[in-house]
């Protein structure tokens, strides 16, 4: 009983070690942001390997979402005869939800898992042990510059995933099933705000972009430097980076929503 | 040992700092313990000192401490006790500011070159030159295209790593080392894996370095031939993180010591036991008498 | 990938995005309407602002004219102070009148101005002096029920038995 006991309390005294540590290591990359911004190639690159690379998965993926959603709401909307909204209701879902979360969902698993797989492989092959060898601390060199580019490509990611979706859907809803166009674009845009439902979008994406990011980095770069360890250490990253997506879009829509 | 012909790299031995006679050794391990956490004991009251300008090879068995020797002089670690001095300095890894300094005067070729696979070979030389200086790029350019042709590979610069083979990675990476002209030169493991014929390169292009830049050379290795060919001292050191002897090269040979008898000969019994230890064969087998 | 390329391809990226949001921000939403620069405001109170909301719009004739910007309640005549911020191309007579409506049947409540005859217009800060409240449910169910008692009053026999069936059914 006493064993179990003291298990119990190593692995809490455990989890609270590696959050520690990994608060640390968050304060870190926000030390070296601004160094890593002075050297903006860096960042540029960077955004091109995270976004840019993920560029198609993130437009299939809207243009998809934007079909189905357009189908579904129609079936369930015709039935009250308020087929007309279809524009409105897709709209928001996307702008609100589905962007910012679908988007970080992929990014975690596309992005993610190559940032985790990418540094841990460098810590693997001695890459950063040389770097500091060299006086280069590659937190500010490595770490950092990916760190900005996951957080600039993130809201970017969202915001076509959204745009493509609703263009999706205008396509099912009124080339194919033959929804009023007018009143498609029309009481989108009566009932849509910018600041309200756009921006909170963009707003929840940005958050997304600095936990995806920041947790596929830390996983890369506290991996074992084995095959397993990276292997496991890209599981981790998506589980972790979606799990904290998923929670965190909870507290936001709360804050962002509830007030009428 | 070995003669090489003379090759062009820079203009002759570095004039040793005022201050400090030129025999005054550049590294001092002094009185060392070193271990990852309490259980393990990596390095245990060693002492070892590097002359200027020398080539000294550390040597011993797997899990000896040579290669954590490095990382202490590099500062990575901490030593648990005694001190690291580093040309009168003694180095302490919380001053940032003077790790910063001293890592500025050494260059580290690593065990498999720990070269950045996302950059071409050209890039990777380039790089400690372009964080560490503001020169121009057509000043980069020369100084990299001159450190690959004192490795033989200055041919190899638009090629990407990827492309590159073990032994020419070995050389791109100490091209990379020496990029800034270090004073001390760290070498972990340059024979491990390596061919007969990048054996003999690389153990020239130590030597060599060594020579004609008056750098000092550090090199860890459990390959004797090679290392004796070309050191001018050696420590040998055993499991435990003991130093067992040290001495030029020739009175090593000539020891009576069975354990440096042992390694240097390579003998598979001797103090270091070829069985693990068990218990005896034939109470494992069930056939005790 | 040459660095020239990857900064031209960076910015098509960035610049995508931009044109993303533009399309969302405009193409759907509603940032090319009212903006908050040329309007004034106009004052209407209520004895019952019933389900508006603040940026809920505010129409004549059907056509969008301007927004709410604030309800309150006035602590003394405890009527409901709703802020109407009107686009500064639209004027309105000093008679006209303030309604809370609602679109379709059960949609969004918004205000509606009917203009009155008067020659002058209502400058910015006035006060609309007529208003009609929203219309609420229970309200109009019981205005139902006591009417139908009315009636019954009059034709005590027959309607007694429908003013209690009513009654049941409520």
């Amino acid at each position: 009983m006493i064993a179990l006991l003291a298990a119990l309390g190593r692995f809490a005294l455990g989890i609270l070690r590696s959050l520690g540590h990994a608060a640390f290591f968050f304060a870190d990359l926000l030390r070296f942001a601004p160094a890593a911004l002075r050297r903006f190639s860096l960042v540029v690159a960077q955004v091109h390997a995270i976004g840019n690379r993920s560029l198609v998965i993130i437009l299939a993926s809207g243009l998809a979402v934007g079909f189905v959603l357009a189908l579904q709401m129609y079936y369930a909307l015709v039935v009250y005869g308020a087929a007309e909204s279809l524009g409105l209701i897709v709209n928001l879902a996307l702008v609100r939800e589905l962007g910012p979360v679908v988007t970080a969902l992929l990014f975690a698993g596309r992005a993610g898992t190559s940032l985790t797989a990418e540094i841990g492989l460098m810590k693997a092959g001695e890459q950063l042990a040389a770097m500091e060898m060299m006086a280069i601390d590659p937190r500010s060199r490595v770490l950092a510059p990916r760190f900005l580019g996951g957080i600039v490509s993130m809201p970017i990611l969202a915001v076509l995933f959204s745009a493509i979706g609703i263009l999706g859907a205008y396509v099912v809803a009124v080339l194919l099933i033959g929804v009023d166009a007018g009143n498609f674009w029309s009481i989108m845009q009566a009932r849509v705000d910018v600041w309200r439902d756009v921006g909170n979008g963009i707003v929840k994406s940005a958050v997304f972009g600095v936990i995806c990011t920041f947790v596929a980095l830390y996983q890369g770069y506290e991996t074992q430097a084995t095959p397993e360890g990276v292997a496991y250490a890209t599981t981790r990253t998506v589980v972790i980076a979606s799990l904290g997506v998923l929670s965190m879009d909870f507290v936001l829509t709360a804050l962002m929503f509830s007030t009428g | 040992m070995r003669q090489f012909p003379a090759q062009e790299h820079c203009s002759g031995p570095r004039p040793a700092p005022p201050g400090l006679s030129a025999d005054h050794p550049l590294i001092e391990i002094d009185h060392v313990t070193f271990g990852y956490d309490v259980t393990r004991t990596i390095l245990n009251d060693v002492s070892l000192s590097f002359p200027r300008g020398k080539v000294t090879a550390i040597l011993g068995g797997s899990g000896s401490g040579k290669t954590t020797l490095l990382r202490l002089i590099g500062g990575v670690f901490r030593v648990n006790r005694g001190r690291v001095v580093f040309d009168g300095e003694v180095v302490d890894t919380r001053d940032k500011v003077q790790l910063y300094r001293l890592r500025r005067r050494l260059g580290m070729l690593f065990q498999f070159g720990a070269l950045f696979t996302d950059l071409t070979v050209f890039e990777n030389v380039a790089f400690p030159l372009r964080e560490h200086t503001d020169l121009p790029e057509s000043m980069i350019r020369d100084i990299v295209l001159m450190k690959l042709n004192a490795v033989g590979l200055r041919g190899a610069a638009p090629l990407r790593i990827a492309q590159v083979s073990g032994g020419m990675s070995r050389r791109i990476a100490l091209a990379r080392a020496i990029a800034l002209d270090p004073e001390l030169i760290m070498y972990d493991e340059p024979f491990a894996g390596l061919d007969p014929i990048s054996m003999g390169v690389t153990a020239n292009l130590i030597r060599k370095l060594n020579d004609t830049t008056g750098a000092t050379s550090l090199m860890v290795s459990h390959d004797v031939q090679e290392c004796f060919s070309i050191c001018d001292y050696a420590y040998l050191m055993s499991l435990g993180g003991r130093v067992v002897a040290h001495g030029k090269p020739a009175d090593l040979q000539a020891s009576e010591d069975p354990e440096v008898r042992q390694f240097i000969r390579g003998e598979p019994d001797g103090p270091v036991r070829f069985h693990y230890p068990a218990v005896p064969l034939a109470q494992d087998l069930g056939v005790t008498p | 990938m040459g660095k020239k390329s990857i900064e031209t391809l960076v910015g098509l990226f960035v610049l995508l995005g931009m044109l993303g949001f533009v399309f969302l921000a405009l193409k759907s939403a509603n940032l090319g309407s009212i903006s908050g620069s040329d309007t004034y405001t106009l004052v209407a109170r209520f004895d019952n602002v019933g389900g508006l909301k603040p940026r809920a719009p505010v129409r004549s004739a059907g056509v969008n004219v301007g927004r709410v910007t604030a309800i309150t309640l006035d602590g003394k005549t405890f009527q409901g102070v709703v802020s109407l911020d009107i686009d500064r191309r639209f004027q309105f007579p000093k008679d006209s009148a303030a309604k809370i409506l609602t679109s379709g049947l059960l949609g969004d409540q918004y205000v509606g101005i009917e203009p009155g005859g008067d020659e002058k217009n209502l400058a910015a800060g006035d006060n609309i002096a007529q208003t009609q409240s929203a219309v609420v449910l229970e309200n109009l169910i019981g205005q139902f029920l006591t009417g139908k008692a009315g009636d019954a009053a009059d034709q005590p026999a027959s309607a007694a038995p429908a003013a209690s069936a009513a009654a049941e059914k409520k």
